[in-house]
């Protein structure tokens, strides 16, 4: 393969990578923004979204779709029930005292993973996707006749990686309206603003912090869902993604929703570039140190109007 | 002499000028009083003489010299000495620990010498019998006279207090006025105050602030018939 | 008795303790006990920036690994001897802490922590990626020939156990001269209201740094240490599992008194020591203890003990 479609195939699996990961940083963002705390544990709800649909899907007998959607419509909400138990069990009662929770979630994040493992295993199970058809990409070129497709070896993706992508746009939309257009969108954003406002006018703060994190663990859950036809299933598969998701929430600013969402394609887009040119490890190196030195150097990212 | 001076100092927050070229001078041995209604510019304009905040423009002398690019904690060294607005003690450690820890790097590890100023201190603010107690656990009155004991023990030559009378009770204040009477003519005093009726009594000096400048500069007296300071206080100018 | 004699006389009155069960201890306890002292050195470290200075670190496996391969490699590919490659293991904490105290001036509160992972997990990656020279998770087997200085086999159990007292002892002593002298009282302060500290005339910046690179330093010194007197080096102590363990230990022990560290790297050992004969799950007490000490106990065991009454405690 040329230079030319790698670079194109490299964007598309970027894209995708992308799709998710702005999802899950999205889901940490809102966390940051409305409660002010870090959760370090927010990877595990990646995790923990694509085992149960792993397992939801594994119960259903039939057509894969069937499974899929099943999971795709209970698997987050779990996953969210289970971030609020964690939020009400835990954070309520350190205060969302930020260093003290990021020590808790640290706990948490060993907690989730370690009971995952020993009841799923240590093994990387697949979960079958929906539909699953390839598509050859044509590029243009110029021939004797003017401008023709081609359609180049080996350049194309799947259907369903082209679906997750337009799902996780429609995802991102549906969040942009929840938080500028309805209600719930309002307190969150008021909460945000001035805590000790929002309580003299009776919003209920403990319960916006308790559905805010809900929310985020049910959008690092779907992002796992999404994934998971992709990627398999793995107890451990939590990691990279957190990792990224800070990168994505501290490069494009926290509490910034435009920002979180141009970073994920910034990274995404990167990491599948970087990916074929460089080695893996590299790239991690790299990004671990751009967080670093953003954070020491310029703690508001590119978009934020607050830093940590 | 002058102690403190500044020259053209100013503060600017985006475009906002909380403090507009102030030139401000304290002779040595006076109790001055900085006041102005909220929003004056007064924690602003004190926090660039501490060095707390860096100034936009302009300069700021401390005893003769150039303290403009001094970091805080230098000029704290230089003879400075600063009680906070909101009370700042260290609450989980003992009252002798919080008055020893403003005084150990002048005595530099000399623990007798430490202990007779923290004991000086102590007794010149009246809180001695609560040396071992957790500063945490003194009652807010006590609280702050053991921000005052920390500042007093580091024998400085200004001494900033900001605010120190807010929250009092009217006992608590009489013994504050007392203090500051005791200790006119050993240190300078800089009092940052809302209080109008402990400035009338304790000071020898009134500085008044509105919208980050000078409004009126004179004796209690003069400060207390000035038309424009009563208008900028009840807002009508 | 002065408070400051009492003290001396506990702490070394636990080295005595230590000394004489050498020789009456069995050898996998005897062995285990080698091993929780030089990892007690590590807690320690960090229980200077974060017990004392109340900086919370979550990436010290940077220096713990800086000191372990500063020795191992040295050894391994320079060829070096024992000795002087332990200097070359401190000399690298030293550096390394440095140059990240310094950038970590710049950052408070949750992005200095976020900070101090981004940093370990880059130097972890690091190990990985030069896994030619660092044999990366497989890690470097120090020959047993090797692990000498001046005549003493480090890999005698005997010698071992004396050496990794040895080295607890000292920083057992360190942290107590740096507790009890003026600059450990100024890190407390910093710890419970740095800018108060600062307006009472203290370079707090300077105080920061200085407590980053000794805490930094001792942590080293107990990687280097630990590869000697083990034999090995791998990228797992580069790993988060090894910048959270420190806090582990340190929270569940005590932060901010000198004996924290120890009580809580023994009883977290031998814990995880059990469990991890039950399940391979055994980070999930790891887990759940945290959790558990940030609800109800952030003052960990000694820190109760000293809350509760033997208020002298440093």
């Amino acid at each position: 393969m040329e230079l030319g479609p790698y670079i194109i195939l490299g964007l598309l699996e970027g894209l995708v990578t992308a799709a998710v990961l702005s999802l899950m940083a999205v889901g940490l963002s809102l966390v940051f923004g409305v409660m002010r705390v870090v959760n370090v544990a927010h990877g595990e709800f990646f995790m923990v979204g694509a085992v149960l649909a792993w397992w939801i899907a594994g119960s259903i007998e039939g057509n894969p779709a069937l499974g899929f959607v099943a999971a795709m419509l209970l698997a987050p909400p779990l996953t969210a029930g289970l971030a609020v138990i964690a939020d009400q069990l835990i954070l309520k009662r350190i205060g969302y005292d930020p260093e003290r929770t990021i020590v808790a979630t640290i706990g948490l994040l060993y907690v989730i993973q370690q009971l995952t493992l020993m009841t799923f295993g240590p093994d990387a199970r697949p979960v079958e996707a929906p539909f699953n058809n390839r598509l050859s990409i044509p590029l243009l070129e110029w021939t004797n006749d003017g401008l023709a497709l081609y359609w180049p070896w080996g350049l194309g993706t799947t259907s369903y990686k082209i679906a997750v992508i337009l799902a996780a746009l429609t995802l991102l939309v549906a969040i942009w309206l929840l938080m500028t257009r309805t209600r719930y969108g309002l307190i969150m954003r008021a909460t945000q603003l001035d805590r000790e406002t929002a309580l003299a006018f009776a919003i209920p703060v403990n319960r916006v912090y308790a559905s805010v994190f809900g929310l985020g663990a049910g959008l690092a859950a779907l992002g796992g869902v999404l994934i998971v036809p992709i990627q398999q299933a793995h107890y451990l598969m939590g990691h990279d993604p957190l990792l990224l998701s800070f990168i994505v929430v501290i490069i494009g600013g926290l509490g910034s929703l435009p920002g979180t969402i141009v970073a994920a394609l910034l990274i995404g887009l990167s990491d599948g570039i970087i990916s074929i040119f460089f080695s893996p490890t590299l790239a991690k190196i790299i990004a671990t140190l751009a967080v670093a030195f953003f954070l020491v150097f310029r703690p508001q990212g590119f978009f934020g109007k607050r830093a940590l | 002499m002058n102690l403190l001076s500044t020259h053209n100092l100013s503060r600017k927050f985006g475009g906002i000028t909380a403090v507009d070229n102030i030139s401000f001078v304290i002779p040595t041995g006076q109790v001055r009083a900085l006041i102005g209604p909220n929003g004056a510019g007064k924690t602003t304009f004190v926090s660039m003489l501490s060095g707390r905040i860096a100034a936009t423009e302009g300069q700021v002398f401390f005893d003769g010299i150039d303290v403009t690019k001094e970091p805080a904690h230098l000029r704290i060294r230089a003879g400075m000495a600063y009680t906070f607005q909101i009370t700042s003690i260290y609450g989980r450690l003992s009252v002798f620990e919080n008055v020893a820890l403003a005084v150990r790097w002048q005595t530099s590890g000399d623990e007798n010498e430490t202990k007779r100023r923290v004991e000086d201190a102590l007794a010149e603010v009246g809180i001695s019998d609560r040396a071992t107690q957790l500063a945490g656990d003194l009652s807010y009155g006590h609280q702050r006279l053991l921000e005052i004991a920390m500042g007093l023990c580091q024998r400085p030559k200004l001494l900033i207090l900001d605010e120190p009378t807010q929250g009092l009770a009217d006992s608590e204040i009489n013994q504050f006025i007392r203090l500051i009477s005791n200790l006119r003519g050993v240190m300078t005093i800089l009092l940052i105050e809302h209080n109008i009726d402990v400035v009338m009594r304790s000071a020898d000096a009134i500085t008044v602030l509105n919208n980050g400048k000078v409004l009126a500069e004179g004796s209690p007296k003069e400060i207390h018939e000035n038309a424009a300071v009563q208008a900028a206080y009840l807002g009508t100018s | 008795m002065s408070e400051l004699k009492k003290s001396w006389l506990l702490h070394l009155g636990i080295v005595a303790l230590l000394l004489v069960l050498q020789f009456v201890l069995p050898s996998y306890h005897h062995a285990s006990m080698a091993r929780i002292m030089v990892l007690t050195c590590y807690a320690m470290g960090y229980n200077i920036l974060f017990g004392y200075t109340g900086l919370l670190s979550l990436g010290h496996a940077l220096f713990f690994a800086a000191g372990m391969y500063g020795l191992s490699l040295s050894m391994q590919h320079l060829e070096w001897l024992a000795g002087p490659a332990l200097i070359i293991g401190l000399l690298s904490g030293v550096v390394v802490s440095l140059t990240i105290g310094l950038l970590l001036l710049r950052t408070t509160g949750v992005a200095f922590m976020i900070v101090t992972l981004m940093f370990s997990q880059a130097g972890y990656l690091t190990v990985l990626y030069f896994g030619e020279f660092t044999r990366g998770d497989e890690g470097l087997v120090i020959q047993q020939e090797l692990r000498s200085i001046a005549g003493i086999d480090l890999s005698d159990p005997t010698s071992r156990y004396f050496a990794a007292l040895l080295l607890m002892t000292i920083c057992i002593i360190v942290s107590l001269r740096v507790v009890q002298a003026g600059f450990g009282r100024v890190l407390v302060a910093i710890r419970e209201n740095d800018e108060r500290t600062r307006m009472l005339g203290y370079d707090i910046q300077r105080h920061k740094l200085s407590a980053i690179v000794l805490s930094g330093t001792m942590s080293a010194a107990a990687g280097a240490c630990y590869c000697l007197l083990f034999g090995y080096a791998g990228a797992t102590f580069a790993s988060v599992q090894y910048s959270i363990f420190p806090l582990l230990w340190v929270l569940l022990g005590g932060a901010g008194t000198v004996l924290g560290p120890f009580v809580g790297t023994l009883f977290m050992f031998y814990l995880i020591d059990l469990s991890s004969g039950l399940t391979t799950a055994y980070m999930l007490i790891a887990g759940f203890s945290l959790v558990m000490l940030t609800l109800f106990a952030p003052q960990g065991l000694v820190g109760e003990i000293r809350r509760r009454g033997l208020r002298w405690l440093p």
